[in-house]
């Protein structure tokens, strides 16, 4: 039986099932240490298109597409999307997917967009309100940089704090149909604010409202970290790691063990130049799909807390001096026999 | 001698502003404000005209150069306008660097086209 528990969690006890997930990158993903694990891998930043924007949306397109032929689906047969990205107005998503003419719920969660759109699939799917529902998201260096920071064009440096936007798409396809892994629980996020101004350190920003979902999905599910085989945050980097640990060891729990990160794993620190890792709504969903759904879809993992953490600045609020508050959207993850 | 002391004394402008955006969180912006500013100040209290013949382009290409430029340029304006040349004066001095900037960034636009960092 579905349940809502403890302040923030839901049980999904009935099932709901991953049956098919794809990735798309940029160059820069695939000459990380996840290589040849993606499952389409687009040479051209532009993706043949004639602005950065758009060619986020044909990212979007392609990993929607992928995941459809993977799962032997057509768009027709998917009953809502639950998508979103980085850009102002979520035009990536609006024009990446207006072409597969399926119900959308668009959504904005930063970089903690996947983790998002899996709970509303996963409320749906229990919900009995489709059978098949998508969850998708991407993000697209350049696009970024555009929208947060500066474009290309004014040749900026980056300081060696900030994090690579990752060029990638990620797609999921969630049904009450067996799969080999399923959605067993979810522990949605608040927005979580302690005052940090400094846009260049986004994992300061983020470590609290990660630290409140784990603790929270803990105590909602009456767990301990080693019930978990990975505790996954999206794109802290190192920095934010060192933060999340201490700050959820003051709750009283150790987390060193089993903490990762997919903005530390998706590149390499040493040869790719950057800096304080990845980032973006790309980052946790390709990682997502690449990497831990293999391993947890092998039994390798059992069981894992995925909660790509956000930051819910804009470029507007940034100069208007606000702070940077932070949001996570958990998702417990678990291995089908 | 006047390439070396360009050189070394633009180089050393270049220098102690890359420390200070580097120690200090300063965005880039409100650092070129504040050599605009800085330059403004010392040509006003006439040290950088000695500096500037010393140093030659060292001392006029920086930022810190340009804030000198917009204060004779405003200064000689006043002198001969009055009042007027208050909002003349910076536009008249530095007309030729800014419309060089423009034009020349123009074109290289043209030629150059933004590639994806990597």
């Amino acid at each position: 039986m579905d349940k809502m528990t403890g302040k923030q969690s839901i049980l999904l006890d009935r099932g709901v099932y991953i049956i098919s997930s794809a990735s798309v990158v940029g160059s820069k993903e695939e000459e990380g240490p996840l290589r040849g694990k993606f499952d389409l891998v687009c040479e051209d930043p532009m993706m043949g298109q004639e602005s950065w924007e758009l060619a986020e949306s044909t990212m979007q397109k392609k990993a929607a597409q992928l995941a459809l032929e993977k799962a032997g689906l057509l768009p027709a047969q998917i009953r809502y999307i639950f998508a979103g990205d980085l850009l102002g107005q979520l035009i990536a998503t609006s024009f990446g997917l207006e072409t597969l003419d399926i119900p959308l719920f668009g959504l904005y969660g930063a970089c903690s967009t996947c983790g998002e759109a899996l709970s509303l699939g996963a409320m749906t799917i229990c919900g009995g309100y489709g059978d098949y529902v998508m969850a998708l998201t991407s993000s697209h260096f350049a696009s970024a940089e555009k929208q947060f920071r500066f474009p290309l064009g004014y040749g900026n440096q980056r300081p060696l704090s900030a994090t690579w936007t990752v060029t990638g798409s990620g797609a999921f396809i969630l049904s009450k149909k067996h799969g080999s892994v399923r959605i067993s629980g979810i522990t949605t996020g608040k927005i979580i604010d302690y005052g940090i101004k400094d846009s260049m350190n986004m994992g300061a920003a983020m470590a609290p409202a990660a630290c409140q979902v784990i603790v929270q999905n803990f105590r909602d599910f009456d767990r301990e970290p080693s019930d978990y085989d990975k505790i996954i945050t999206g794109d802290l980097g190192y920095v934010g790691q060192k933060i999340l640990i201490d700050l959820v060891s003051r709750e009283g729990y150790d987390i060193r063990e089993n903490h990762m990160d997919c903005g530390i794993e998706i590149y390499d620190q040493e040869t790719q130049d950057t800096h304080s890792g990845g980032s973006g709504c790309g980052c946790s969903a390709v990682t997502l799909a690449a990497y831990i759904l293999p391993l947890l879809a092998r039994g390798i993992w059992k069981r894992v807390l995925f909660l790509p953490t956000g930051a819910l600045l804009s470029p507007i609020s940034f100069n208007e001096g606000q702070p940077v508050p932070g949001i996570a959207h958990g998702v417990v993850l678990e291995h089908v026999e | 001698m006047d390439y070396i002391n360009a050189f070394w004394v633009g180089g050393l402008i270049c220098a102690l502003v890359q420390i200070l955006l580097e120690k200090t969180k300063l965005l880039p912006g409100r650092t070129m404000v504040i050599l605009v500013c800085a330059g403004a100040l010392l040509g006003a209290v006439g040290l950088y005209e000695p500096f500037q013949e010393y140093a030659g382009a060292g001392a006029s290409v920086p930022l810190l150069g340009f804030g000198n430029l917009l204060w004779k340029g405003v200064k000689e304006a006043v002198d001969k306008e009055g009042f007027l040349g208050i909002f003349m004066g910076g536009f008249q001095a530095s007309a030729v660097g800014i419309s060089a900037a423009l034009v020349l960034s123009y074109l290289a636009s043209l030629v150059f086209e933004p590639k994806m960092k990597s």
